[in-house]
């Protein structure tokens, strides 16, 4: 019986040592935790979050202030990173917050562009080139699609527009299995 | 909708499962002829219970029931446990050991491959367990009639002493006990040529039995030829060590489930490891540790455990041993 | 003759079916009443038009220019017509749309002129050009352009041209080899003198005897030193890289090129327009299509690009329990989604299916982990474990247990058991990852213009306060100087400390600011030209009848006069570019 005891607790001991030394030798030291919700979000920048941009709306969540369901364009696959980054719980996309879209980018309509640069001066990523008094326009592969040039526009010139699928972003879907009544 | 390949091997694991159960034939008629009809009773028991326990479980769960039925692998399942038991053990023993296989060990994992053990070995394993004495109740070859086993698979009274003669491994280890030398064991009823007298003709035929599954390639090499060698390596070194207080490694091979685990337990892909040398590795654990524990643990036959115990590592076996792919150098390099 | 061959692991043994089409010659399609010619000839590149609507076009005359490091030019595949650019179904297994020239051919078949080539006479990057604006790319379903293949080619020893067809049905490379050996080992000479190799191998499965045949025959009559290797008949054994595996034993992983080994891989339908690109001048505009499966003709036909599947398939005649039909062969090829697309120059077959050749498949049952698909893999990969990520969707476990070394061969799906369709889940994890890390360039893109943009908005604020700082000081100066005379804005008191002088400055500012205002024009429209001042004019009108009023836009427009523009740098209140929370200011929901 005696022995039996000893046993265990040896065992116990020689356990924790090593779990103590593997907690100590293996320690992660990557990123900051804020660095790593930031590769995360999807840097729209659109401030639907509720904060001026992902990084904020990353610090805050890191804070503890803001919660892992507000940003719609990450939508549901990027809550669910986060919660298992952070080993919290799944939860559904606040509507508070927004909707989940399909991604669309910004046009400007160039016939009714006054070239007003206030559209500029709103995208996050300066995705729209032109001058004052200049025709505007989108460089469209650096539009985030946050939305953010349409409501100052004072001649309404901007519009989202869905991106259509092409042959080289064309996926294929997951196999699903045709079920079909045997005759 | 499925895409290419738009034609495929007339394969299915409805043929891989009949060509197992058709493998395992003439380790059966063997056991017919050497031991007693009283075996294909149970085997029909545990059928009719394997089909009804999958049926009642996929109704449960909500699944479609023909396709499970029809892959027979509930019966190679059903069959593999009846033929690890002693064949006059009761039918509600067969009963309880098949439902439990089928419904705790393969469906509370998700059903067909996904079981991380082995059923037929869990099934055993708690069956020794529960009934220790039912479980090791085995019939000297030739030494009961048909009619007898009936009755007593029937649930008739035991005569223990009338009925079962011990197993060659069991007299093995009680004669050691005893202090007796091997050679004087082994000149005692219960032993033949090789093995267990009489049972010796049953392993010959699972190993012709497994030759078939090689010859057809529903196995491969990889886990017989490293579990019988490894339970035949480490039985040869205590023998050589010492001859008297060990039996020889050819016994080994030759008795209790060996040929059985080797050919169609061992090789369950399922609960198994999938890489060549995960296989290796997997069955030749097994092989040592089943060997230890007839040698030295607390039951005649080891194998059920081994399995299970090695069962447990296959996931790190199999993430340990990746096979170099085509272009890559060996080792880990992603 | 003998060769000690190599083998690759697993494969498997098909039903062949190459007597149906191998045993006819191969004969003209007839000219359909319309060609459509894609200018994107493969998933990552598309030429880039150059002939619009109703222009008259010569055979062989360019009508798409190569575009990027991966494109090469198309051509007109007959004299005709254009009749329209347009957007039609590709022949991709999305069935998405794409740029496509339409041309109505007027029958000729009136060749442009055609300028024959001595590869020896000219340099080796002018001979790639030329192979670039012949349009010539892999025939063998890729469809990667050869130039690019030969692009990086020093140290190559040897080029490996591919005859082995390995997927059932398929037989036009077949027919190919017999009827035209000398013009495929002309082009493989040239290849080899390209890339600089020192030998040329053939490999040809030998359920080919009379390719090989063929193919010895002509090789006898040539100098160069080009040795046909018969090799075993296990699929897929023209895979390129198992096909290099067996003649050299070289074996590429996934992601590196052939010329890193010294070798290099070309298809017998490739080496063949290599030849016509030189020899005759012709640009890619035809190719050699099978036609198979279910259908009452079979046969091989040279077809012309652009020439739509189902008037092609008119001359097989398809039986009439057809279901479906196959781009490709029935290992690797895909069901077409819609019957008018355009043959282009990747597609070697087309198979009529019917559920008794190629039946339906049954629905899959759990895999069973008896490790057959490893065992067929001939990129010696474990498929079911691969399986088993991307059902679950860890894509990033599957890429560490090599993903992407997969071929899409379709072995694992063909051997298995349980009827899982691996296979598509390996594509579906693979776009799926692909557009994941498209996903992820842009936002790291995006990221860093959103982070330059806010170090430029912390900079220009900083520069301006430091302006504004040394403006304030100036200003101060100025006012201790002239201590008695009067404020120069109407501030009522004496500006006294900094603060004040501040102060008298913004007032300032804003009263300028003021008089600005009442004096601009509505809008900034000085120094334009008459023609955008014409297009404001019509843009005002527009705006009218719109019923967007100046007013309308009023809370928004005060802000105008002090943008970066003809106001100077010293006014003061910052711009709303400037604002350093532009989002705060948004009446968001
Ligand atoms: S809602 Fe999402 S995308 Fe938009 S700023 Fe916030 S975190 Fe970025
Ligand atoms: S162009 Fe408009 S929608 Fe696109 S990123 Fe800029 S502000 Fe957002
Ligand atoms: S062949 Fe099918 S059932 Fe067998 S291991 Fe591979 S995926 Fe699983
Ligand atoms: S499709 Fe991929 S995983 Fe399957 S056999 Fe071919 S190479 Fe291997």
């Amino acid at each position: 019986m005696l022995t039996a005891l000893l046993i265990m607790a040896a065992i116990a001991l020689v356990l924790g040592a090593a779990l103590g030394f593997a907690s100590i030798r293996f320690k992660v030291v990557g990123d900051p935790l804020v660095e790593k919700i930031d590769a995360i979000l999807p840097q729209t920048q659109c401030g639907q979050c509720g904060y001026p941009g992902c990084k904020p709306y990353a610090q805050a969540i890191a804070n503890g202030e803001a919660d892992i369901n507000q940003c719609p364009p990450g939508g549901e696959e990027g809550i669910r990173k986060l919660a298992d980054l952070l080993g919290r719980e799944f939860k559904p996309l606040s509507e508070e917050f927004g909707v989940e879209k399909p991604k669309a980018v910004a046009r400007i309509d160039e016939q009714t562009c006054i070239g007003c640069t206030l559209c500029i001066q709103a995208c996050p990523v300066d995705a729209i080139v032109g001058a004052a008094k200049q025709m505007h326009t989108v460089v469209e592969p650096l539009c985030t699609g946050c939305e953010l040039c349409v409501a100052p526009c004072p001649v309404d010139c901007i519009t989202m527009e869905p991106v259509a699928e092409t042959v080289e972003t064309w996926k294929w879907k997951y196999p699903v299995i045709e079920i079909r009544k045997r005759a | 909708m499925i895409q290419s390949p738009y034609i495929r091997k007339p394969a299915s694991v409805q043929r891989v499962m009949f060509t197992v159960l058709l493998a395992l034939t003439p380790g059966i008629a063997a056991y017919v002829w050497q031991v007693g009809a009283g075996i294909l009773v149970n085997l029909a028991i545990a059928s009719a219970t394997a089909v009804a326990a999958e049926a009642l479980v996929r109704r449960l769960r909500g699944r479609p029931i023909a396709p499970a039925i029809g892959d027979l692998s509930a019966l190679v399942t059903a069959w593999l446990v009846v033929l690890c038991f002693p064949p006059i053990v009761p039918w509600w023993v067969t009963v309880v050991a098949v439902t439990l296989a089928i419904a705790a060990v393969k469906h509370l994992y998700g059903g067909l491959g996904q079981n991380p053990f082995n059923p037929a070995m869990v099934a055993y394993c708690a069956m020794i367990v529960a009934f220790p004495s039912l479980m090791s109740q085995w019939p000297p070859a030739g030494g009961l009639d048909f009619a007898t086993q009936l009755d007593l698979i029937l649930g008739g009274a035991r005569n223990l002493d009338a009925i079962t003669g011990a197993t060659a491994l069991d007299a093995l280890r009680t004669g050691l006990r005893g202090a007796e030398s091997v050679d004087a064991i082994l000149r005692q009823p219960p032993f033949g040529t090789l093995g267990g007298r009489g049972w010796e003709w049953i392993a010959a035929g699972y190993l012709a039995g497994g030759l078939l599954l090689l010859a057809l390639r529903v196995i491969t090499w990889h886990m017989p030829v490293a579990f019988l060698a490894t339970l035949a390596a480490t039985a040869g070194a205590f023998w050589l060590a010492n001859p008297a207080q060990f039996a020889s490694p050819l016994f080994h091979l030759a008795s209790g489930g060996a040929m059985l685990a080797a050919f169609f337990i061992v090789t369950d892909p399922v609960s198994g490891a999938t890489t060549p040398l995960g296989k290796i590795i997997f069955a030749a654990g097994i092989g040592l540790i089943a060997y230890l524990i007839r040698a030295f643990g607390a039951f005649p036959e080891g194998i059920a455990f081994a399995v299970l115990l090695m069962n447990l590592c296959v996931p790190l076996i199999d993430m340990k041993t990746q096979p170099r792919v085509f272009g890559h150098r060996r080792g880990k390099s992603p | 003759m003998t060769k000690r061959l190599h083998r690759f692991k697993g494969g498997v043994d098909l039903d062949y079916h190459k007597a149906e089409s191998a045993g006819v010659p191969i004969r003209s399609a007839p000219l359909p009443p319309r060609l459509i010619v894609p200018l994107r000839q493969n998933a990552r590149s598309v030429a880039h038009g150059i002939v619009t609507a109703g222009e008259h076009v010569l055979k062989g005359q360019r009508i798409g220019e190569a575009e990027g490091v991966l494109g090469t030019a198309v051509h007109a595949p007959t004299s005709g017509t254009v009749i329209e650019v347009t957007e039609h179904p590709m022949a991709h297994p999305s069935g998405l749309d794409t740029h496509c020239v339409v041309i109505e051919p007027d029958g000729d078949e009136r060749w442009v002129a055609l300028e024959p080539l001595d590869h020896r006479s000219i340099d080796r990057q002018s001979a790639l050009n030329r192979l670039r604006e012949a349009g010539v790319v892999g025939l063998g379903g890729a469809a990667f352009p050869s130039h690019v293949k030969l692009g990086s080619g020093t140290g190559v020893d040897t080029v490996v041209i591919n005859g082995a067809e390995c997927e059932p049905w398929i037989t036009c490379d077949d027919r190919l080899m017999r009827e035209r050996a000398d013009q495929i080992l002309a082009g493989a000479a040239i290849l080899s003198d390209l890339i600089g190799a020192k030998r040329v191998l053939v490999g040809i499965e030998d359920n080919k005897p009379e390719a090989i045949a063929a193919m010895r025959a002509a090789a006898a009559a040539q100098a160069a030193p080009i040795e046909i290797v018969a090799i075993p008949t296990v699929y897929p054994a023209g895979g390129e890289k198992q096909l290099i595996r067996v003649l050299t034993g070289i074996e590429i992983p996934h992601g590196r090129l052939g010329t890193d080994f010294g070798v290099q891989c070309f298809n017998v339908g490739t080496a063949a327009a290599v030849h016509r690109a030189f020899a005759l001048g012709e640009p890619l505009v035809s190719r050699i299509v099978t036609l198979a499966g279910n259908v009452e003709r079979p046969g091989n036909y040279e077809v012309l690009i652009g020439t739509p599947v189902a008037s092609l398939l008119e001359l097989a005649e398809p039986r009439a329990d057809t279901d479906r039909y196959i781009l490709g062969g029935p290992m690797m090829g895909f069901a077409l989604p819609d019957l008018s697309v355009p043959v282009i120059k990747g597609t070697n077959c087309v198979l009529s299916a019917s559920p008794t050749l190629f039946p339906r498949s049954k629905p899959p049952l759990p895999c069973i982990r008896c490790g057959e698909c490893a065992r067929a893999c001939p990129a010696e990969l474990q498929p079911f474990e691969l399986y088993w990520f991307a059902h679950s969707r860890n894509f990033g476990k599957a890429q560490e247990y090599h993903l992407f070394d997969c071929i899409e061969c379709g072995c694992c799906s063909y051997v298995c058991p349980s009827h899982i369709p691996l296979v598509d889940y390996y594509r579906y994890a693979k776009s799926e990852i692909w557009a994941r890390e498209r996903e992820t360039r842009a936002a790291d893109g995006a990221r860093e213009r959103f982070e330059f943009r806010n170090f430029r908005q912390e900079r220009e604020k900083a520069e301006k306060a430091a302006k504004l700082a040394a403006k304030a000081a100036e200003t101060k100066a100025k006012l201790a100087q002239t201590e008695t005379a009067p404020a120069p804005a109407p501030t009522e008191a004496a500006p006294q400390s900094e603060d004040d002088a501040k102060r008298a400055l913004i007032a300032a500012a804003l009263e300028r600011a003021k008089q600005q205002k009442a004096a601009a024009k509505p809008k900034n429209t000085e120094d334009l030209s008459a023609a955008t001042l014409a297009e404001i004019a019509e843009i005002e009108a527009r705006r009218k009848a719109l019923g967007l009023s100046e007013g309308d836009a009023g809370d928004v427009r005060p802000a105008l006069p002090t943008l970066p523009g003809p106001t100077t740098a010293a006014t003061p209140p910052a711009p709303p570019g400037g604002d350093p929370e532009p989002l705060a200011r948004e009446d968001r929901p």
